[in-house]
């Protein structure tokens, strides 16, 4: 046996074990989707059937014949053991059924698709504000550490732990919509643009810029503009603070010594070795901070009367609308596991060991 | 370059924002806005709707055959009927229908499509079908009794002979809309009479057409074009906002011309500064306390009246509730045919604890009362509480959902419950029938009013409410509503405390809009603006 032969063969098995590795890891990942979805769909399912609330009642009210009130159970399959019920939802959601709400009227799909892209759009808006601005708020309290930046991160981070969200929105409302007319007030748009651009995404900034609409895009900017900063105070207060901490630990490790004592520029040592140090911790807590503004802020929602995830979810929990409340926690469900995905992909680019 | 990049970035971002600056809103002349709450709307459908502000809906873009006048309840006036009659036994009803209405769709209106709507929610047999029941048309015998007789004719027959009053009231409600048989059947699938695309469709004649249902967010309407009035605002666009604050900035902004939920504080503010005119409409719902007579406690006549005596009625209505309420005891609100508007009851606490002692409770007791929590609810009770335990009557707050505390107050679960009734018409019925009729105080019994959740069984105040049902003479009517509410008055297990009174909140210049005491009968047809 010639060597290059040998090592032919070692390079093929090897390739074989990395194909086998690879799709033993991808079975294994879909395995633990099928359970994590189950176990969601599941747990939501029977918690969802043992709270006392009557849905026949939010249907019928609660002066209905005996004869309507019981064709209405009949025809919900409340009659039947919860089990068999639970069968029959898991069926239609694996036929893509999710079903029909029993408060809007509409397939659970078709109000998923309208309320989610409310919720997306201003989560995804208040993530880059806060990105934009509590990141390097929280690299400045670093590197000045104890000094005033480092003093205005820290209040900021307080403020953003204690401040109730439903108190900062009002006062938000009160200041700059009621006083200085900066912003528009609730909703996502004013009655007379309302329909006036097509739905393609979902997104009014989007769908207004594709369609060219400007004055629809600057009336919905000005409407979301106001939800989206107060979200994104929460972001920068814990953007910023665990910027904060994650960087002083950097900032004390010998390597940045040793880069400073070599003559480095100072904002090359920051940004370039201590901040490139600090990213894949940074994502992850972004990607934490951005799928907890997609599950909808419910009180900014309501505040605001921004028709998203938040608000539909919650309606539907107080009214037992079960097959809503299914579908939304499916869609959250999915939206965690997706930012999972995507946070580990960009793992594998910002931290070459992981490759 | 990347010191004049930073540059044209911080440039843009400051363009942008301050092109927002100056963001005042005005409706347009032509346009309504209003703040309300449209999380009740499960469907769109008048044949399966029940609850308020659906109701005020279905009254805007469907016609019905008569609409009872706000001014004097005891007239109506006819929307698609141009005449009508009684039959001399007082079981027929016929109407005459005006000739040349259309539908929306451009379909003509006929008997037929009169007859068909009336059947029709009798057999859905949904909560609204609970209204039309009231006259005896239900499932079974809607197709004989309900007819068209030509073109322009419709009768309709009872099974029993009702005060013309009541039938009218009832036919003058919205599960009675006429909607377009042609267009609902062209939808229809199996045997839903096109349900299912009727609960997110509209198919009437009303004055206003829907544009948009967009759940939990919006209601837009448009002026139909073809209407047999003239009407001033081409749009009416109904807005969910929850938040009172938040209506509050809104209309102090001008991006709404009415506001239905404000709180009773910012009430005040804004119209002491003018920003605002509110408007005052007593509503035909009432708060009150219903005692479970399952508990032995509470089924003794001494422990009701004791808790009557111990309420502070104008303190809570004072502090807490203020303009939104008004004190009110009797079982008839005020407005209605035979309401007294006496108000007996007050706070004493000596009385009371004397009532007490004559039961054997002079130490007081323990009781739990199911409160729904929201606003004012939670705080009445606290009140309540507060009030009852002045005579030692320990009360345990049991708040939850509202559709939870109605959950164990239809399964007769609860000890105390405070809760609203609201009548679906303006009959004296509607309030008796849950008040005070009870024909079988069973656990098996399918009618479960308000009477039979506090297992209050009552034969000779049934038979005296289906007595009233029955005068046709107004005033003798009128006389036999007095003496019930008297009786309950003295002795029932309901301490009913307060109307509900609806401010309407309009932005100066804006006019007509008119809200009667129940949501179905509030119209958007009158409203202007300067």
């Amino acid at each position: 046996m010639s060597t290059v032969t040998f090592i032919e063969r070692v390079r093929a098995m090897s390739a074989h074990r990395g194909g086998v590795r690879i799709a033993l890891a991808l079975a294994h990942w879909i395995a633990m989707l099928v359970i994590t979805f189950t176990g969601l769909l599941a747990i939501t399912f029977f918690i969802g059937r043992k709270i006392p609330i009557d849905p026949v009642l939010a249907i019928l009210g609660d002066r209905a014949s005996a004869g309507a009130y019981a064709a209405a159970r009949l025809r919900l399959g409340l009659d039947k053991p919860l089990i068999d019920q639970f069968v029959i939802y898991a069926r239609d959601v694996l036929h893509g059924n999710l079903g029909v709400s029993l408060l809007t009227a509409n397939p659970v799909i078709d109000d998923i698709k309208r309320v989610f892209p409310a919720t997306l759009e201003l989560a995804t808006l208040s993530t880059f504000i806060g990105i934009a601005i509590g990141v390097p708020l929280g690299v400045a309290a670093a590197v000045k550490h104890n000094r005033i930046v480092d003093h205005i991160a820290r209040v900021i981070g307080l403020a953003g732990s204690s401040v109730p969200v439903f108190w900062l929105a009002l006062m938000g409302l009160l200041l700059f919509y009621a006083r200085l007319h900066w912003v528009s007030g609730p909703g996502r748009i004013d009655p007379v643009y309302d329909g006036m651009v097509d739905t393609r995404t979902g997104s009014l900034l989007i769908d207004s810029l594709v369609a060219g609409e400007w004055d629809v895009f600057r009336n919905a900017f000005s409407h979301i503009a106001l939800p989206a900063s107060v979200l994104a105070f929460y972001s920068i207060a814990y953007l910023s603070r665990m910027t904060r901490s994650f960087m002083l630990e950097q900032l004390s490790q010998e390597y940045v010594t040793t880069a400073r004592a070599k003559g480095l520029p100072e904002r090359r040592v920051i940004w370039r070795h201590a901040f490139g140090n600090i990213a894949v911790p940074l994502l992850t807590v972004i990607a934490l901070a951005y799928s907890y503004l997609l599950e909808g802020s419910v009180l900014t929602e309501i505040v605001f009367a921004w028709p998203g995830i938040g608000s539909y979810l919650t309606g539907a929990l107080l009214n037992a609308d079960m097959n809503a409340v299914l579908g939304s926690t499916l869609v959250i469900g999915a939206t965690f596991i997706a930012l999972n995905l995507l946070t580990d992909a960009l793992y594998r680019v910002f931290d070459p060991r992981t490759r | 370059m990347k010191k004049a990049l930073a540059a044209v970035m911080l440039a843009s971002a400051l363009t942008a924002f301050t092109g927002l600056s100056g963001v005042q809103a005005a409706t347009p002349k032509d346009m309504f806005v209003m703040a309300t709450l449209l999380d009740e709307f499960t469907s769109l459908d008048p044949g399966e709707i029940y609850e308020l502000v659906p109701e005020e809906y279905v009254a805007n873009t469907y016609d019905r055959l008569v609409r009872v006048d706000l001014k004097d309840p005891s007239k109506f006036n006819g929307d698609v009927a141009e005449s009508w009659s009684a039959s001399q036994d007082g079981l027929t009803f016929t109407f005459k229908i005006r000739p040349g209405l259309k539908f929306h769709s451009g379909n003509p209106l006929t008997a037929d499509d009169v007859a068909w709507s009336i059947q029709r929610t009798a057999l859905l047999d949904k909560g609204a079908a609970a209204v039309l029941a009231g006259i005896g048309l239900t499932k079974a015998n809607a197709l004989q009794n309900v007819k068209k007789i030509d073109d322009t004719t419709v009768s309709i027959t009872t099974d029993q002979r009702y005060a013309p009053t009541f039938v009218l009231n009832v036919l003058g409600s919205w599960p009675a809309s006429v909607v377009d048989r042609k267009l609902v059947e062209s939808h229809a699938k199996g045997n839903d009479y096109g349900n299912e695309w009727l609960k997110t469709n509209e198919a009437g004649s009303g004055a206003y057409k829907l544009v948009k249902w967009t759940a939990n967010d919006s209601i837009v309407l448009q002026r139909f074009e073809g209407y047999r009035i003239p009407l001033a605002m081409k749009r009416i666009v109904l807005r969910h906002v929850t938040e009172a604050a938040s209506q509050r900035l809104m209309i102090q902004n001008g991006d709404i011309d009415v506001a239905r939920d404000l709180s009773p504080d910012d009430l005040d503010t804004l119209s002491k500064s003018g920003v605002i005119k509110a408007t005052a409409v007593p509503q035909a719902t009432l708060m009150y306390l219903g005692l479970n007579n399952k508990n032995p406690n509470l089924a003794k006549p001494e422990v009701w009246e004791a808790m009557k005596w111990l309420i502070d009625y104008q303190g809570i209505q004072k502090n807490v509730i203020r303009t939104t309420y008004k004190v009110h005891e009797t079982f008839l609100p005020e407005g209605f045919l035979g309401a007294l508007n006496e108000n007996p009851y007050h706070q004493d606490v000596a009385k009371a604890k004397a009532l007490l002692a004559k039961a054997g409770l002079a130490n007081g007791f323990t009781v739990k009362m199911d409160v729904r929590n929201d606003y004012p609810y939670s705080e009445i009770a606290q009140a309540v509480q507060a009030n009852l335990a002045l005579a030692n009557i320990k009360v345990q707050l049991m708040p939850s959902d509202n559709k939870q505390t109605l959950g164990r107050y239809r399964a007769r679960a609860h000890d105390i419950y405070i809760g609203e009734w609201s009548a679906d018409y303006i009959d004296p019925h509607s309030n008796a029938q849950g008040f005070v009729w009870n024909p079988d105080n069973s656990d098996a019994s399918s009618y479960k009013m308000l009477a039979w959740r506090n297992a209050w069984d009552i034969a000779q105040l049934t038979k005296e409410t289906n007595a009233a049902l029955a005068e046709s003479d107004t005033k003798k009517r009128a006389h036999l509503y007095e003496k019930m509410q008297r009786e309950v008055l003295a002795k029932s297990p309901f301490v009913i405390m307060f109307q509900k009174v609806s401010q309407v909140a309009a932005r100066p210049g804006v006019t007509g809009l008119e809200v009667g005491p129940i949501n179905d009968l509030v119209s958007y047809r009158n409203i202007r603006k300067q």
